[in-house]
């Protein structure tokens, strides 16, 4: 099998190295001719410049006159920075204006908050067959502000671009939820990350949640990823040079997030892969599908009721593996005033291990679990959506951790709930969000109700699909 | 998962077989003027895709998966810049992954660094809308600038392919003298539109104002990027009375909802202008595109 893989790779090796490095010695005669002549040609070509734009000065009546410059490359369009840094004065753009601030990195913060109603007391909250981390609970009733994201971000230097995502708590205390720095050289389609960041798996998880078209994740990205997968580590993505979307990633991460914990195997004790395809179909639509694995060796695991004890700790290997599909429609590919969005995650994860119960029995504990969500989101009129998600879990334990009634006792119960948002925006920059959920996690129903604003103040941010 | 890696190396193998071979320069082109400019300058030497219509409002492009990967292989980005795409191309630039295309670099090309800005403002605060701090980057509404563009464009053109080098500056020379033509053929006939008053639904045509004299008493968008309330409408048909327009101008991207209610009532002709290449029917290269929009300014006014 080892050689078979080897005689694959070989010839796959060769389509990508680029086939002109070959001769370079008669390469290199030629390509000083070529530059001689080309020096002959530019010095031809800006006396004849000079000359045209004299008279077409002339020629044109009204039109203000613009000073001749040589051809200059670019600055980027944060500032004035580059232009400046390109030291003679006359090659400055005309439109760059240079000011003390401009090495300054993008900052954008995002302030959001709002009112939730339970009619079931929160605190009660559990899904059966599952024992969650500290961050797939539902909140806490009434009104409250959430994290607010203080967003930094710039090119370091040529080479390297790095963003930092720092949350402020309501209840004071900072955590960095970002913090990477990404190459921008890389030749034949390749890019590494560095640091912490949202893990690439799935489709969702790598958003911060204030672009969500729903005011809190899914019930099958709470149980399984604890809302939000990230991690210490490396990220390495390769771009294929297809007109179709095909990108392959993996991660190396440290280990201590959920689904992981404990930073097991020397502090990386997470790994994951992931595959994405994308397209358009005709000019109105477009989609972006994937698959994903995720393995980790979690190392005492520690994991939460609604009301933040501990319920248990869990010691052994999880797998999880995750297929999304996005569909994007919008008429003419315009999505200002009307589009739609279908959005899905399948997946299916197995725990093995020895589950340590803080009240409850401990002993060897297996679990199949199974879940899913998908959601639909359209905006009938600009600044108006209205959205429809469902989502379930189910999880298959045996084991001797497993008690009849106990906490991970699914009983055959197949967990589920259902959300309808309405959400308003007056700008890209101001947002608002009616949330009704149905949520039977439990066998008993909870209606939930939820409000939630969100403002963005600074940089102008850009959206991935 | 041996045969996973096997199938995955297959695909991978598969691909290096059937990418084709592209002669030219790859040219990734923002918007549909700096498409069909590029074709002007490029000919054949040149392979342009444009990503984006005219049907499309160019603030508002999702990032898609195409965008990407036609980005991750072009040799050139040809942009407004000015941020009027800073909603979506810094995503597209970083995740193409393509080192060439980067801010920077010469395969990374603005066309607003080559004019004069309209609408700077001065000072740079959101409750006057999603402004754009550089000025207005709708500079391909003034026909002039399509030529400063084009001189500039030439240049980089022959930077990036110099093997070429004789064929652009030869179908700059042409495209240049056809279009100062073209220019004093519709400065003449733009003659009437000297001082006519009109309403538009979005600050975009700040340099077409400029360039014929025209002159923007309202806008529909209270501010630029938001849409137009029931008494901002009321309040600009009054205003119809104070200082009355003589008609109504939207981008054939836009929702013409706004615009037709306020034509309407007050009595004025609504006018669809292409805004860029294939906006309308008519708007077919850049040449017919200022026909288009002049002619269909001129049969507005009733001349």
């Amino acid at each position: 099998m080892r050689i078979n893989l080897y005689a694959w790779l070989l010839p796959c090796m060769l389509m990508l190295v680029p086939s002109a490095q070959a001769d370079s010695l008669e390469e290199l005669q030629a390509l000083k001719k070529q530059m001689r002549l080309m020096q002959e040609k530019i010095d031809a070509i800006e006396t004849k410049l000079k000359a045209s734009e004299a008279s077409k000065d002339a020629a044109m009546t009204g039109v203000e006159p613009v000073p001749s410059r040589p051809v200059q490359v670019d600055a980027a369009p944060e500032g004035a920075a580059e232009a400046v840094a390109s030291a003679d004065v006359s090659n400055v753009p005309l439109n760059a204006a240079a000011n003390a601030n401009a090495f300054n990195p993008q900052i954008s913060f995002v302030l959001n908050g709002g009112y939730r109603a339970f009619a079931r007391d929160p605190a009660l909250f559990a899904v059966p067959g599952f024992a969650p981390g500290d961050a797939a609970g539902i909140g806490d009733r009434g009104l409250g502000i959430n994290e607010s994201e203080l967003n930094l971000a710039a090119n370091v230097d040529n080479r390297f671009y790095a963003s930092t995502t720092l949350s402020l708590a309501p209840g004071g205390g900072l955590t960095v939820e970002e913090a990477y720095a990404r190459t921008l050289d890389l030749p034949a389609g390749m890019t590494l990350k560095g640091g912490r960041f949202f893990s690439g798996i799935g489709y969702i998880n790598e958003f911060h949640p204030h672009h969500d078209d729903f005011i809190d994740r899914s019930l099958a990205n709470r149980v399984f990823l604890n809302t939000t997968f990230a991690g210490d580590g490396l990220q390495m993505r390769w771009l294929a040079p297809t007109d179709t979307y095909l990108e392959l990633g993996g991660e190396l991460l440290r280990g201590d997030r959920w689904p992981g914990g404990g930073a097991g195997l020397r502090g990386s004790g997470s790994w994951d892969a992931f595959v994405r395809a994308g397209g358009d179909v005709g000019f109105s639509n477009s989609w972006l599908a994937g698959l994903s694995w995720l393995g980790t060796k979690p190392v005492g695991r520690q994991s939460f009721d609604n009301a933040g004890a501990v319920t248990g700790t869990f010691d052994g290997t999880s797998h999880l593996m995750i297929a999304d599909l996005v569909w994007k429609w919008a008429p003419n590919g315009n999505p200002v005033d009307r589009n739609f969005k279908f959005q899905a995650e399948l997946f299916a994860g197995r725990e093995a291990g020895i589950f340590t119960g803080a009240a409850t029995l401990s002993g060897s504990l297996n679990s199949n679990r199974r879940g899913g969500y998908a959601e639909a989101v359209y905006q009938f009129t600009h600044g108006w959506n209205v959205g429809l998600r469902y989502s379930g879990v189910y999880a298959g334990n045996n084991g001797s951790a497993v008690a009849p009634g106990g906490l991970l006792d699914s009983a055959g119960y197949h967990p589920w709930r259902t959300s309808l948002v309405l959400g308003y925006a007056n700008s890209e920059f101001s947002r608002f969000r009616l949330q009704l959920s149905r949520d039977r996690s439990q066998t008993r129903a909870d209606s939930q109700l939820a409000l939630q604003y969100i403002m963005l103040i600074g940089a102008h941010g850009a959206h991935q699909f | 998962m041996k045969s996973l890696i096997t199938s995955c190396l297959f695909v991978l193998m598969l691909m290096g077989v059937v990418l084709p071979a592209e002669a030219g320069v790859r040219v990734f082109a923002c918007e549909s003027e700096w498409g069909a400019l590029l074709n002007e300058l490029g000919g054949s030497d040149v392979d342009v895709y444009t990503a984006t219509s005219a049907l499309q409002d160019s603030h508002h492009i999702q990032a898609r998966p195409s965008l990407i990967s036609r980005m991750r292989r072009a040799d050139l980005v040809v942009a407004t810049g000015a941020q009027l795409e800073i909603g979506w191309l810094p995503v597209l630039l970083r995740q193409s992954a393509n080192p060439g295309v980067q801010p920077g670099q010469p395969g990374y090309f603005e066309a607003a660094h080559y004019v004069r800005m309209l609408q700077v403002p001065t000072t740079v605060d959101r409750i006057h809308g999603d402004v754009h701090p550089a000025g207005n980057p709708h500079i391909q509404t003034d026909a002039r600038n399509i030529l400063l563009v084009a001189t500039a464009l030439n240049q980089r053109l022959q930077q990036l392919d110099p093997e070429h080098a004789s064929g652009y500056q030869q179908r700059y020379a042409d495209f240049s003298a056809r279009w100062q033509q073209a220019l004093a053929r519709w400065q003449a006939e733009a003659a009437p539109l000297q001082g006519v008053k009109l309403i538009a639904y979005h600050k975009g045509w700040a340099y077409l104002l400029n360039w014929l004299g025209l002159v923007e008493v309202e806008a529909i968008e209270p501010v630029p990027g938001v849409p137009p309330s029931a008494a901002h409408l009321a309040r600009l048909l009054a205003g119809q009375k104070v200082q009355p327009a003589a008609m109504v101008i939207y981008a054939a991207y836009q929702d013409a909802q706004a615009s037709e209610w306020l034509g309407k009532r007050a009595g004025i002709p609504v006018v669809e202008l292409p805004f860029t290449v294939g906006g309308t029917d008519g708007a077919r290269d850049l040449f017919s595109l200022y026909d288009d929009t002049i002619g269909r300014l001129l049969k507005a006014t009733g001349r």
